[in-house]
């Protein structure tokens, strides 16, 4: 199950891009909106972990990713405040969001190891969708300087986040 | 003629304690954390030097060599570790282990 899943995540996202690409390539307010979006859905799967999880390396690892990612997300609210630029909605949120919810429920059933395996395989198959994601489609398609260079760090930031992730989940296995 | 030759002793002394890097004063040297790196790190690390970690990066970082060393830098602070060993010391952030160095230390 756990093996499908970055191929559904993939799919939506993909999916859900297409009328933003059609439309041609998602603006700094869309792209500002993923990025903080994406970012709130891994602090909200970390809180989920600390409020679930005895195992203290994924303890550890679920803390690593709500003070990351609250730290890049604090940096893009205050970017776009400096540039006026108001985050804008878009399908590519929506999907995240929408899968997001959806592996939070599946996750609340699960307990002891079989959740913190769940945890962590999705950690990987969430980062590296959203890796590929910002490399991809947000990085280029950036047109402010600040915005390009804070989503290239984040980029990098993701990277070890998932390097990490497939750490522990080759330790869980 | 007396009189110059405790100068030329003394200039002499003085040259000497110059030119061994035994004598020399512990230096301080800084590395920067920044975008997710650690910066270039001294080459001529002695024991006694000290190392001020420099934490640019928005995200809390650490300087680790597990069981030698490990130091937590918080988003914009700096740390401190002085080098009381002599030897060959790799180091990682263990929250980003991709970030890595080494600290070549002498005597």
């Amino acid at each position: 199950m756990t093996r499908i899943l970055p191929k559904i995540f993939i799919a939506s996202l993909i999916a859900a891009a297409a009328p933003a690409v059609a439309a041609g390539a998602p603006n700094d307010a869309q792209i500002a909106h993923i990025a903080y979006t994406a970012g709130n859905i891994d602090i909200a799967a970390a809180k989920q972990a600390l409020a679930k999880s005895h195992n203290a390396a994924v303890r550890s690892f679920a803390n690593e990713m709500v003070r990351d990612h609250t730290a890049v997300n604090d940096k893009a609210l205050a970017l776009v405040k400096k540039l006026h630029v108001t985050p804008e909605d878009n399908p590519t949120s929506q999907a995240l969001s929408k899968g997001a919810a959806a592996e939070l429920k599946k996750l609340s059933s699960l307990k002891d190891g079989a959740f913190d395996k769940a945890y962590v395989n999705n950690e990987v198959a969430y980062h590296k969708t959203v890796n590929g994601a910002l490399k991809d489609t947000l990085i280029p398609s950036a047109r402010n300087a600040e915005l390009k260079s804070l989503l290239q760090t984040g980029l990098t930031l993701f990277q070890e986040h998932q390097a990490h992730a497939e750490q522990l989940a080759a330790k869980l296995k | 003629m007396r009189r110059s030759l405790p100068l030329s002793a003394a200039v002499t002394w003085a040259l000497l304690l110059v030119s061994n890097p035994a004598a020399a004063a512990p230096h301080t040297y800084t590395v920067v954390i920044d975008k997710m790196k650690f910066g270039p790190v001294p080459e001529q690390l002695h024991k006694g030097d000290t190392i001020v970690w420099d934490n640019r990066d928005m995200f809390q970082h650490s300087a680790t060599d597990k069981g030698v060393f490990d130091l937590d830098i918080g988003a914009g602070k700096k740390a401190v570790l002085r080098l009381t060993r002599v030897g060959t010391f790799p180091f990682v952030c263990k929250y980003h282990p991709g970030m890595k160095g080494v600290l070549k230390v002498a005597p």
